[in-house]
């Protein structure tokens, strides 16, 4: 139960603290803040790598593996794809 | 490395990830901040590969390898148009791998005695259901955008219904799973059910409503982040999960302010599912329409002091941003002011029409957001729409009882001249006529966005070498 709290109260206060951050960026960053926030949601790449690595059975070493392919392409597709946006906008 | 060690390094990564969205309020600041984000990921990766519990890499290598070779591909061979497909896929993906990763971690706790507390199995069902829904959603969505199906809002008899129950035996099977957390097939029928859901919620909403779709499944896989966080009680994936799932429902609620509906309607609503009636669009347009040439709309932005542009889907399918950025700079030697009215929902996404427009170099500062060009519309000699059309059509201002009432749009009707760039006068997306092309001072151009420019291009240099 204590556990499930304290993962609550973080899971709460970091809601809190997306909204306070995101809510000042402007509409013309829109499109890159979707695709940068969707690299940060590849974090679960994370948890992909402990799966794939702890080696236990064929079957989670198996998801593990999909896992990490799709949470890489996630992480790098988004923060590159992300990355040459916003050089169009700052090239001036 | 000593657990406290990792979960202080996990620290700075959450602390990394907030820093670098900052940044991301500013387009100045905005490259600093990705790459800030970037570095918190990094650290991420590097601290769990530390992890003494990981025997093999064999599996982790291989899915770097193959996951960063695509990811590279897709990122730097992607067309700016084509972005919103690709957020969808990207987003699907997010899904996929935290529903996979909460199947794994199930599986592996059949082993470990005491590890099926109800924390863990509740946020594992929750995993799968909101990581499949978003996977076949997103795939959906991309199908869509990509007109591998059609754009339109695919509606059927008895589709509610199917919905609900189709709804409704995830959340039994995800029930189920919580009650016998040993059957780990449940899981898998749990995904099965979730992935049809995703489909079958994502279909039934049209084209000019992806805006909104694509910021749901964004919110969704940070949520399938998070609740996978759960799942492994690692306070990172929740904190970055939950930063994610916050911008995702902003950025929704923003997009249906801005057509001035309701998550609800635009999910369920079905709308642009029925073509206009054929004698309204008469009524409106009989006898009322000018059709004007490129040399005729060329003589006005030589005489105009102010051209307010607004783009829509239209300019993003015809390619025309490099256009427009050529037409904006032959005006601004001229000494013609050139500013960008973007409307929120204009295009497929969330910034859309600014990240095209980037793309054609831009400034970004030419580009105004409603509230702020409305005003200055009323001083604006010509306003040119391009590609665009629910988001200029004044019935909603002034008729209660159609589907766009009520919404923000772009006022180009207060501009001296409107000239609409259009191919023909079929109806947007809401499927309604539009009564601006009818108005006194609109001039129709029939033709492709990016043909109509050039030609505007090429008649004001003529016209400056003849003069």
């Amino acid at each position: 139960m204590e556990t499930l709290v304290t993962s609550v109260t973080v899971f709460v206060l970091a809601l809190w603290v997306g909204f306070e951050v995101i809510v000042k960026v402007p509409p013309t960053l829109h499109t890159p803040l979707m695709s940068g926030s969707n690299a940060i949601s590849g974090i679960t790449l994370v948890g992909a790598l402990l799966s794939a690595g702890l080696g236990h059975s064929g079957l989670t070493t198996v998801l593990g593996l999909l896992a990490v392919v799709f949470a890489t392409i996630n992480v790098v597709g988004g923060f590159l794809v992300t990355h040459r946006m916003l050089e169009m906008f700052r090239r001036k | 490395m000593p657990d406290w060690l990792v979960n202080l390094f996990y620290l700075l990564a959450s602390a990394l990830f907030i820093l670098g969205l900052k940044g991301l309020s500013h387009p100045r600041s905005a490259v600093r901040g990705n790459l800030i984000g970037a570095a918190g990921m990094l650290i991420a990766v590097a601290v769990t590969l530390l992890d003494r519990r990981i025997l093999s890499f064999q599996a982790i290598v291989a899915g770097l390898v193959i996951g960063s070779a695509a990811g590279a591909l897709l990122a730097q061979k992607i067309r700016m148009t084509a972005m919103p497909q690709m957020v969808a896929l990207l987003n699907g993906f997010g899904g996929a791998a935290s529903a996979l990763v909460a199947g794994a971690a199930l599986i592996e706790a059949q082993a470990a005695p005491g590890a099926l507390t109800a924390q863990f199995t509740v946020a594992a069902a929750a995993s799968g259901l909101i990581g499949a829904v978003t996977l076949w959603g997103s795939l959906a969505a991309f199908a869509k955008l990509q007109e591998l199906i059609s754009g339109n809002a695919v509606v059927f008899r008895g589709q509610h219904l199917l919905n609900a129950l189709t709804a409704a035996a995830a959340l039994g099977l995800a029930g189920w799973l919580v009650a016998r957390p040993q059957q780990t097939e449940v899981y898998w029928a749990l995904a099965a059910v979730s992935s049809l859901l995703g489909v079958l919620a994502t279909i039934p909403i049209g084209g000019a409503d992806m805006p909104v779709v694509i910021s749901l499944l964004n919110s969704y896989s940070g949520l399938a982040a998070a609740a996978t966080g759960f799942v492994l009680a690692n306070n990172m994936l929740i904190i970055a999960g939950s930063l994610v799932g916050a911008s995702g429902i902003i950025l929704t609620q923003i997009m249906c302010r801005a057509m001035n509906r309701s998550l609800v309607n635009v999910l369920f609503g079905g709308f642009g599912a029925e073509p206009a009636e054929r004698a309204e669009a008469d009524a409106v347009y009989a006898g009322r329409v000018k059709a004007a040439s490129a040399e005729e709309v060329a003589m006005l932005l030589e005489t105009a002091r102010r051209v307010v542009i607004v783009p829509g889907y239209g300019m993003a399918v015809s390619q025309a941003q490099h256009a427009v950025q050529t037409l904006a700079g032959v005006l601004k030697s001229r000494g013609v002011d050139v500013l960008y009215g973007i409307h929120p929902v204009a295009g497929r996404m969330p910034g859309h029409m600014n990240v095209l427009l980037a793309e054609a170099d831009v400034p970004y500062e030419d580009l105004r957001e409603m509230e702020e060009i409305n005003p200055l519309l009323k001083q604006t000699d010509v306003a040119i729409v391009l590609g665009a059309n629910d988001v200029v059509n004044p019935l909603a201002r002034t008729d209660p009882k159609s589907p766009i009432a009520g919404m923000p749009i772009l006022e180009v009707d207060q501009a001296r001249t409107v000239v609409v760039i259009k191919r023909s006068l079929s109806p947007g997306f809401a499927g309604i006529p539009n009564p601006l092309f009818a108005a006194e001072r609109t001039l129709m151009m029939f033709a492709d966005a990016k043909k109509a420019i050039n030609e505007l291009v090429r008649n004001l240099s003529e016209a400056a070498v003849g003069a």
